[in-house]
């Protein structure tokens, strides 16, 4: 495809705004060019639009044409009937206008209210019209990728970004973490937000590895002044070399019957069991109450215990074999003298970031216990700060982001409600918390957080049930829809919602290459700079 | 410029012209034009007869003791003046004041006006549009139109040095035109493809 400033596709012939348009191609546009997901602009008499394709079908004009085809092996009669007796034609669903008076450009492209009128002409998007939609890279824009078949950069507005919860959503092995890397080292670079992130498998602190086996580089190698890893498997890190700056351990004092609720699901309590547990807290006390249950042995006190509170036997035994699931993580110790949420909070008040790794305890248990338990009090904290800076007249907390893995443990319908998460992802933004989801079953996700999510970047998805639930409640759904049954498996993601003007697909940058680890870091760093050459250098010997 | 007849016959939609010489008549589908001052008509043969002179007289069969076809007009050389080529030409257009109109005329050709065949710079400049067409596949004649329209084409795209580009530019506009009637442009695409 050329990259000239116009290529005509053709002309617009019916359509409507909801459905979109109908463009009808000229001949000397094939079909076969055509991608869904590639964006033209519309000549209107009065303003352009700017849209995208959506559909691409076939057409003839004769219906005899169908029941009894033409040779077509004559390259003469085939050339004829091309873009004559039949046709393409394209469905492009129109999205943002781009008006020519001066008000208009000041206010840069609005959403469509109207449809171009009949017989305009469509062309390809040029790299201008795309760069204007999309703007370019600067302090508050990262550039994540490029539009299919072009080389303009389609940016995020990650001042905008960080104000609400975003996810990004993708089946297995289509590249979230790779997304997440560079959403990640984005906010990094242009400073917008520290971040928390629960990194399950170890990826994003220190390297990781792409699907070809080879090493790629993650945050803190890049920025490693603002970056800390704290570690919740000490081992397993230091196998790995990386340099870990603090190790959590969480007391049992710590875990509260909060908690307990949350892990409902995967410990295989029953109801009555969680009810227990407030009860246990009650009599024991909110800090001890784990250590003096796991503690029972004497089986007539624990009978008479059971009886005065009321507690089934079965149930006793489904809550302790939970409990006992817990007491084998072992990051878990009685009393632990430093305290992790003091820690991180330190840490992210200085502007530097924490990737807390779970090394071995990749079992989803150890997760969201510890990522539940830390938040909630991270979340507390914040709340805490943010009324007061409300009541002093001082500056608010900086804005914080907490990645999550594996997000619909945390916020399935039922479990959504209680959960820490849950709670950010409706209310936080008033007090600067934010989160990233990251997940490979959407549909898992409670509809109300799903569509308090800001930004949604999904990868391929091909579940039917994943789709819907991504996409609920936007706009030309099902043309998305159809976008994002088509996307490749890797590199390629659809990224729509409050930080871009409208729906994009986009290739994703490069990422894992010495040139690009250049490009992410700014210039203060110059040590990894000059790393950086230096690796480049060697590739060339 | 190269005469080719003169009209005997005239209207609106067509004239008829005969030839000088015997068996000279300008080829089927070819362009002809004829001056009725200060008007061009342009027009496309579209069929041609040889005929006895006298419409009552019928030529009779004259080689029984000749030994080729050329010595029977040699021992009767009255045969050159007693037969005689006409042929037809179905007017698509002409040309008042340098300009060209592919539609008809506001007047028939002129009896005994003379009849050229245009030059390849005149068919490469009347066929720059395809408005003729239009004319022609909508006419009922004796020749079925997609033999005219056929052989129109062949006879243009011949002045053009890329004349594939030129037929297939044409095949799109019949296309069009014969949006609805796919058997007939696939008669018309089959006679004209090279």
């Amino acid at each position: 495809m050329t990259q000239g400033n116009t290529e005509r596709l053709g002309i617009v012939v019916s359509g409507s705004l909801n459905k979109g348009v109908e463009v009808k191609l000229d001949s000397s546009a094939s079909v076969e060019d055509m991608a869904v997901g590639r964006y033209v602009t519309i000549e209107g008499q009065k303003r352009r639009f700017f849209g995208m394709i959506t559909d691409v079908s076939l057409e003839v004009t004769d219906q005899k044409l169908v029941l009894i085809p033409p040779d077509v092996s004559d390259p003469f009669v085939a050339e004829v009937l091309a873009g004559t007796s039949t046709y393409g034609t394209l469905h492009v669903l129109p999205m943002l206008t781009i008006g020519g008076d001066v008000t208009s450009l000041i206010e840069g492209p609005q959403p469509v209210k109207t449809v171009p009128s009949h017989f305009s002409a469509v062309n390809l998007a040029s790299q201008p019209d795309v760069e204007l939609v999309f703007g370019s890279e600067d302090e508050r824009k990262f550039y994540i990728g490029t539009p299919l078949d072009m080389e303009t950069k389609v940016c995020l507005n990650l001042e905008e970004l960080v104000k609400r919860s975003n996810g990004i959503f993708g089946k297995s092995g289509t590249g979230k973490t790779f997304l997440t890397r560079l959403l990640l080292i984005g906010m990094l670079q242009k400073g917008t937000a520290v971040n928390l992130v629960f990194d399950m498998h170890s990826e994003y602190g220190w390297e990781g590895r792409n699907e070809e086996g080879r090493k790629v580089k993650a945050l803190k190698q890049l920025f490693p002044s603002k970056v800390a890893v704290f570690t919740l498997d000490e081992e397993s890190s230091r196998r790995r070399r990386v340099s870990t700056d603090f190790v959590v351990r969480i007391g049992y004092d710590e875990i509260e019957p909060e908690d307990i609720g949350l892990l409902r699901q995967t410990l295989n309590l029953t109801e009555a069991s969680v009810q227990a547990v407030y009860q246990l807290a009650r009599e024991f006390g909110d800090k001890k109450w784990i250590e003096a249950t796991l503690g029972l042995e004497d089986e007539d006190e624990t009978r008479q215990l059971l009886t005065r509170l009321s507690i089934h036997d079965s149930t006793y035994r489904n809550l302790r074999r939970g409990l006992e699931t817990i007491r084998r993580l072992p990051f878990l110790e009685s009393h632990v003298p430093d305290n992790p949420v003091k820690r991180i909070l330190e840490y992210l008040d200085r502007g530097i970031n924490v990737v807390l790794e779970f090394g071995r305890y990749t079992d989803i248990t150890a997760y969201i216990l510890v990522a539940n338990l830390l938040t909630r009090r991270i979340h507390a904290q914040y709340r805490e700060r943010m009324e007061k800076a409300i009541g002093e007249d001082i500056a608010p907390p900086r804005q914080l982001v907490i990645t999550i893995e594996e997000a619909h443990k945390f916020l399935n319908p039922e479990v959504a409600s209680q959960t820490i998460f849950g709670t950010i992802a409706r209310e936080m933004r008033k007090y600067y918390v934010t989160l990233l989801v990251i997940d490979q079953r959407p549909s898992g996700i409670d509809s109300e957080v799903m569509s308090q999510i800001g930004t949604k970047i999904t990868c391929l998805l091909d579940n039917d049930h994943d789709i819907d639930s991504v996409l609920a409640g936007v706009s030309g759904k099902s043309e998305l829809k159809s976008v994002l049954a088509r996307l490749e498996s890797r590199q390629q993601a659809l990224i729509f919602g409050h930080a871009v003007p409208m729906p994009v697909v986009v290739r994703t940058r490069e990422y894992g290459s010495a040139e690009s680890y250049k490009d992410f870091i700014s210039g203060e760093e110059t040590e990894i700079r000059k790393q950086a050459e230096k690796d480049i250098e060697e590739l060339w010997e | 410029m190269q005469r080719a007849g003169e009209v005997i016959e005239a209207s609106t939609t067509d004239f008829m012209a005969q030839c000088y010489e015997l068996y000279q008549s300008p080829p089927f589908g070819s362009l002809v034009k004829t001056r009725d001052l200060p008007v061009e008509l342009y027009g496309v043969v579209y069929n041609a007869t040889t005929t006895g002179l006298e419409p009552g007289r019928r030529p009779i069969a004259r080689g029984k003791d000749e030994a080729s076809e050329e010595d029977i007009y040699r021992s009767s050389p009255q045969l050159l003046k007693l037969l005689r080529t006409e042929f037809s030409v179905l007017v698509v257009g002409y040309r008042e004041n340098e300009k060209l109109y592919h539609y008809l005329p506001p007047n028939p050709a002129r009896i005994h006006g003379f009849v050229y065949l245009c030059s390849p710079e005149e068919v490469r400049e009347f066929s720059q549009s395809f408005d003729f067409l239009n004319i022609l596949i909508n006419t009922h004649l004796t020749v079925s139109t997609e033999e005219i329209v056929a052989a129109c084409l062949r006879q243009m795209s011949q002045v053009y040095e890329d004349g594939h580009a030129f037929l297939v530019a044409a095949g799109k506009e019949l296309a069009i035109l014969l949006s609805g009637e796919f058997n007939r442009l696939k008669a018309i695409l089959g006679r004209i493809k090279t």
